[in-house]
């Protein structure tokens, strides 16, 4: 069974935000929305549930700390103490305050690179991913709002959209569903 | 506009009394003889026996005279006698600790001070830089910011009052002032204190004072007069004119902040200096004053006042408490680690006897100052939930008392500390007379500065 999507293009953000709460008012279903930029509050005006990658972010930062406290554990007091500074490092407690640059930077380490690539993945994005952008012009200046058609009626909606500020309304049909 | 409530104000008036109580016994029970002391050290037992039998051998070794930047002199000179006669070593000692008990209760009377002192201050920078910056979300706070700073004419003078009293010898709390320390003839004569005393002299330190505390008085009163002017006025030329001075106060103050910050904190350990001491209590007073703009926003809010201020805002300043409580604690442990590290004695002193003698307020604030608003205010929804701003807002404020209380008690009390009447009373009436001065204030001007040009920007503020 063959689905429709209705893509309407804006060439404006503010005119953007306007249209997507309008058709949301409408109860027509939106897909998915292709900007060049990100545009504020965008994800709240869509409904979209709020990200948990901040919640990501911080059990990333504790492995990150674990990580640095076991590393400077095991390579500074256990395999191979030195003496630095008249401190001779066989207690980690009484080494800690050299350690705290160590366990700083790895917890931001762990906490930027997992959760860049915790995006990447949620976002099903990888080296050599053909794009989905459904027209090349929304990575240089214009807006694009893909609606699903369904049953409703073709005509009325791309008019409702014209209205609503849309400078190039498409009807596109797709072989398969997905 | 705002009316203070009768019951506000009798609950400012009751703190200052029973504040004012607590400072004057503090006074009373002071010890004024060595017989005393002996007395209260044996009178106090079991309960701080231990405390008092360690104290009393680290004064027996020279190291830690050494170690005791404040007296440390004195008493090198009485380590050298040591051996010769044991009673007048017992009797230096007791000299000693009671100089510390006789300086207590001035101490906790000008940390309480300087403590507010520096939330008002730390709000006017606070303020100055939003107007520097023309920043668009906080002008609907700038009635309660005025109030705030509205407390820094009176602190100011307090203070000045306070550090003539050391200037003219009346209390003991700054050592450097004594001036057997510079005299060469003298058996006191210190001379690294001697070498610093082209600047660290009493006229020059007081004319100092003077400068700084003119100059920020001077910003308070004419930004707040322009502020209040441009609320009648048809176009933007008072918000110029705050915006030009500003930007000029800021300058000044962070050149006379950090000068200030070495004159009133720093030389109560004479021999000792750290570079980044300045921006170390800028850090410090910057979250103690974000936190009470925060909380008194929230206060009136709750009353019904600041209808235009909404949860964002609460929710950027909630930020600038999470950011600047991490930033305190880059610089504490900046301070600390490179003088760990190396280990220079001169340098060390410093921390060994916060260590020795003050180890549960001295890293009891990192749990406070750090650990606390860092786990509470992560998360971005946590920031707008009201008490839990207030609540963190409260450790903070304890936090950063204990931290100026570190700074400033080891180089006036040493060992002899407590957090008793005298603290628990100068903090009462100063908290009093804050509450009184501030919310008296904010009912002088309508809360809203109407004809700011960033106001409908604010208003509509939405993160």
């Amino acid at each position: 069974m063959a689905s429709k999507t209705i893509h309407a293009i804006y060439n404006d953000d503010d005119l953007l935000m306007q249209a997507v709460k309008q058709v949301r008012a409408e109860h027509y279903h939106i897909e998915e929305v292709y900007t060049p930029f990100p545009v504020h509050g965008l994800d709240k005006v869509m409904g979209l549930a709020p990200t948990r990658i901040a919640i990501t972010s911080f059990m990333y930062g504790l492995v990150g700390l674990v990580v640095a406290i076991l590393m400077m554990n095991f390579i500074m007091i256990e395999d191979w103490p030195q003496n630095i500074g008249g401190k001779p490092s066989f207690s980690y407690i009484e080494n800690m305050p050299a350690f705290v640059p160590i366990m700083f930077e790895l917890t931001v380490f762990f906490a930027a690179h997992l959760m860049v690539i915790t995006f990447y993945m949620r976002s099903k994005l990888w080296p050599f991913k053909k794009a989905e952008n459904p027209d090349v012009r929304t990575t240089d200046d214009h807006f694009l709002m893909a609606i699903d058609a369904g049953s409703h009626d073709v005509k009325k909606l791309t008019k409702f959209l014209y209205d609503t500020g849309a400078m190039e309304i498409s009807l596109i049909e797709n072989e398969e569903d997905h | 506009m705002y009316t203070l409530p009768s019951k506000l104000k009798l609950f400012a008036i009751i703190f200052m009394v029973v504040g004012a109580l607590g400072i004057v016994s503090g006074f009373l029970t002071a010890p004024s003889t060595t017989a005393e002391v002996k007395e209260m050290m044996a009178g106090h037992g079991d309960g701080h026996g231990s405390d008092h039998s360690a104290a009393e051998e680290s004064h027996s070794t020279p190291e830690n005279h050494v170690a005791e930047e404040n007296h440390g002199d004195e008493h090198s000179q009485a380590a050298n006698e040591h051996g010769e006669n044991v009673h007048d070593s017992e009797e230096a000692h007791l000299e000693h600790i009671l100089h510390q008990m006789q300086n207590r209760p001035w101490s906790a009377l000008y940390i309480a001070c300087l403590f507010f002192l520096f939330i008002a201050l730390g709000t006017l920078a606070f303020y100055g830089i939003q107007y520097a910056a023309q920043a668009g979300w906080s002008p609907v706070l700038y009635r309660v910011m005025e109030g705030i700073t509205a407390y820094l004419p009176v602190a100011s003078v307090i203070l000045f009052v306070l550090l003539l009293l050391s200037a003219f010898h009346i209390n003991h709390i700054f050592h450097w002032m004594d001036p057997e320390l510079v005299d060469p003839e003298s058996s006191h004569y210190d001379k690294l204190i001697a070498g610093k005393s082209g600047w660290l002299n009493i006229p020059f330190f007081l004319i100092r004072a003077a400068i700084f505390l003119a100059g920020w008085n001077l910003y308070r009163y004419l930004s707040r007069r322009n502020s209040i002017k441009q609320d009648e006025a048809d176009d933007n030329r008072w918000f110029k004119k705050n915006f030009k001075m500003s930007a000029g106060f800021l300058v000044f103050f962070i050149v006379t902040e950090s000068m200030m910050s070495w004159d009133w904190i720093m030389s109560f350990d004479p021999h000792w200096f750290s570079t980044l001491f300045g921006w170390y209590v800028f850090a410090g007073m910057m979250v103690s004053a974000i936190t009470v703009i925060a909380m008194i926003s929230i206060i009136l809010k709750k009353q019904g006042y600041l209808e235009f201020v909404n949860d964002s805002h609460i929710h950027d300043l909630a930020k600038y408490m999470f950011g600047f409580s991490i930033f305190w604690t880059y610089l504490w442990f900046s301070q600390f680690m490179l003088i760990w590290y190396a280990n220079i004695p001169e340098e060390v002193t410093y921390f060994v006897t916060r260590i020795e003698d003050y180890k549960l307020p001295f890293f009891g604030m990192l749990v406070t100052n750090f650990v606390f608003p860092v786990l509470l205010l992560m998360n971005s929804d946590y920031k707008r939930v009201n008490w839990f701003v207030i609540l963190t807002g409260i450790v903070i404020l304890a936090g950063q008392y204990i931290n100026l209380f570190v700074m400033v008690m080891p180089g006036t009390v040493g060992a002899s500390w407590f957090i008793g009447l005298p603290e628990i009373g100068s903090i009462l009436f100063f908290f009093g007379l804050f509450v009184f001065v501030v919310f008296t204030a904010l009912t002088k001007a309508p809360l809203l500065a109407k004809r700011n040009p960033f106001m409908k920007e604010s208003k509509n503020y939405h993160y």
